[in-house]
């Protein structure tokens, strides 16, 4: 156990170091030189030189590397050629906002989907069974751009009930935990949380109706258990696994989070690739990316020490 | 002995030959009469097909030209007379739009996976059956691209290389190789420790027949039935990065790229803005019911 807990940590170290250097290859793999996501365009021939000594990128690849590593450690993600500022200060307050997003709609599916793949798994061929899975399949195939457009249809212009952009009063970028901020989050939230439903769902109700069958609870019900005693067992079986669904969703709706967020003009990460990509911000698409997928990595390895914490019978060597 | 009896080899040979053709007529049939139960697989496969022909014939069957524009109909509603969808931003017919729209969205939701299909196939055939440092390079190459969520990896690299249709094939093609190696190699790694795998290298195979003649049969079909549920997701990614305008420009016509250009008119015809979603959202559907349907019909498991 112990020692899978630190097989586990220590293996993630080299996939974090190629996750790092995918991120590094992005800027290769542009096209043109990758001295232009440093300096504009129209710099002139001496500063540019000067500038590709100074970042060494005279130097062989491997150790463009090596140097490009050595600043990310600290925490320096180069700046923007947009606006000149450091990536890191605009990426931060992004991250936060598209973390609360993310966490919202995460924990809003995993219930919805909790509760909808618990019913359908104990009601197997029910009439709540095929409604279940009906609204599963439809989530997991939504397209969810377009969901939050018809979101903002419905909510917003046609019924004016709730805002459809921004996060906050008059474009404040300061959160709160108040009604004005979060009517904002509301629409996004829900339209992010309809792919973890579907996920969830799809997998409650799959891992209840093979702990339905088991012998054990069987032997439960010949024992006299009622029926919410036996529903205790079985949610006790269930949860480890769903947890770890729900666990590798949020890091999914993190990443997923760019399409959702540029409907609904939410000023987080998913904005901040989107406008990179369109000013060919080189700078901030990396780093953004970056930050992104370590979160991944890092929530992944969270996961799975999680679920041998929390799963007696996980004993791996 | 005689030359018209046959010896007991050839008799068995014979035997074997006839229980190979009939068992494999049967499963196909059985395949077959399971999919002739299963009336909703049907009817997305049906929902398909029209889908398909009336975007293959979308020339003939298109009342407008795609591109020719007016200042004056902009925006009409569903149900206008001559323009039964309306007209967009621009004052383009949404029927001839629709129905061009859908051959590149189409091409950009299928050609990936088709691509991922063969490359994640061979090499995780090969890292299945060759096993040891073959399979460790493989495979742990795999896991660095599981470490981005898969639309983050698209926008990734579509990002870096800049908008353009093949750049955002690409970009999916990438997306949807790992996990096509991970199924080949876990059914590949089932297959080879079967029995009749062993038999045939005991009789002197070589690696590349048995892979061949008893891997490839076993393994393609539980693999294209996983390749047909991703074609569902590459779809929904390939609009989704048109939407982001990294794949198709204006004013070529994909069903992203429209639900991008019409999100302004939200507020004057919103019906008619969502359209281009309700026609990736049934694609979509479509395709994942028919990969269900299969996965049952085809009886292949995980």
């Amino acid at each position: 156990m112990f020692f899978y807990l630190i097989r586990r940590i220590l293996y993630a170290i080299p996939i974090a170091l190629a996750v790092g250097f995918f991120c590094f290859m992005l800027v290769q793999i542009a096209p043109g030189d990758p001295i232009n996501a440093i300096v504009p365009a129209d710099a002139p021939g001496d500063v540019v030189e000067q500038v590709r000594r100074d970042y060494g990128l005279d130097k062989p690849l491997p150790i463009q590397f090596g140097l490009w590593l050595m600043k990310v450690v600290q925490g320096d993600l180069g700046r923007s050629l947009a606006t000149g500022r450091s990536v890191w200060s605009d990426l931060s307050g992004a991250i936060m906002n598209t973390l609360r997003l993310a966490l919202v709609a995460s924990v809003a599916g995993f219930v919805m989907g909790c509760v909808l793949g618990g019913l359908a798994g104990t009601f197997r061929g029910s009439f709540v069974d095929r409604a279940a899975v009906g609204v599963a399949v439809a989530g997991v195939s939504v397209p969810h751009y377009w969901l939050g457009m018809v979101m903002v249809v419905i909510f917003s212009v046609q019924l004016n009930w709730l805002p459809a952009m921004g996060a906050g009063p008059g474009g404040s970028s300061d959160w709160a935990w108040d009604w004005e901020h979060m009517q904002h989050l509301v629409l996004p939230a829900v339209t992010l949380a309809v792919i973890p439903m579907g996920i969830v769902t799809r997998t409650v109700r799959g891992i209840i109706a093979e702990i339905m069958s088991q012998e054990f609870v069987t032997a439960l019900r010949g024992k006299g258990l009622t029926r919410g005693r036996i529903f205790v067992h079985v949610v006790k079986n269930a949860a480890p696994n769903a947890l770890a669904v729900m666990g590798l969703q949020l890091g999914y709706l993190m990443g997923g989070s760019i399409l959702v967020e540029t409907v609904f003009s939410w000023p987080g990460t998913g904005l901040l690739l989107n406008n990179a990509i369109f000013q060919r911000d080189l700078p901030v698409l990396q780093g953004t990316i970056l930050v992104l997928a370590m979160f991944f990595v890092t929530l992944n390895l969270c996961v799975d020490l999680m679920q041998t914490a929390l799963d007696p019978r996980i004993k791996r060597a | 002995m005689s030359a018209t009896t046959p010896t007991a080899a050839e008799a068995e040979l014979a035997l074997q030959a006839k229980q190979t053709v009939t068992r494999s007529k049967g499963y196909w049939a059985g395949v077959l009469k399971r999919l002739r139960r299963d009336p909703l697989t049907i009817l997305c496969g049906l929902v398909l097909l029209l889908m398909l022909l009336a975007i293959v014939f979308a020339p003939l069957l298109a009342p407008h030209e795609p591109f020719q524009g007016s200042m004056i109909r902009r925006l009409k509603g569903i149900g206008t007379p001559n323009y039964p969808l309306g007209t967009d931003e621009l004052g383009r017919d949404m029927l001839t739009r629709l129905l061009y729209g859908g051959r590149l969205s189409w091409f950009m939701g299928i050609t990936p996976v088709v691509l991922a299909f063969f490359i994640g196939t061979v090499l995780g055939v090969l890292a299945g059956f060759a096993g040891g440092k073959i399979n460790m390079a493989i495979m742990r190459t795999t896991d660095v691209f599981y470490a981005f969520p898969s639309v983050l990896l698209a926008v990734a690299i579509s990002g870096a290389l800049g908008a353009g249709i093949m750049n955002a094939i690409l970009a999916l093609t990438l997306v949807f190789i790992p996990p096509i190696i991970r199924v080949a190699e876990s059914v590949t790694t089932g297959v080879r420790n079967l029995d009749f795998v062993d038999a045939a290298r005991a009789s002197g195979a070589s690696a590349f027949t048995i892979v061949r003649v008893h891997v490839l049969g076993n393994v393609l079909g539980p693999i294209f039935v996983y390749a047909t549920s991703l074609i569902s997701v590459c779809m929904i990614v390939a609009s989704g990065l048109s939407f982001l305008g990294l794949g198709t420009k204006p004013p070529e016509p994909e069903w992203g790229l429209m639900l991008n250009t019409l999100r302004t008119a939200i507020y004057v015809q919103p019906w008619v803005a969502v359209l281009p979603g309700v026609c990736i959202f049934v694609t979509s559907i479509c395709f994942n019911l028919l990969s269900d349907g299969l996965r049952q019909a085809m009886d292949v498991k995980a």
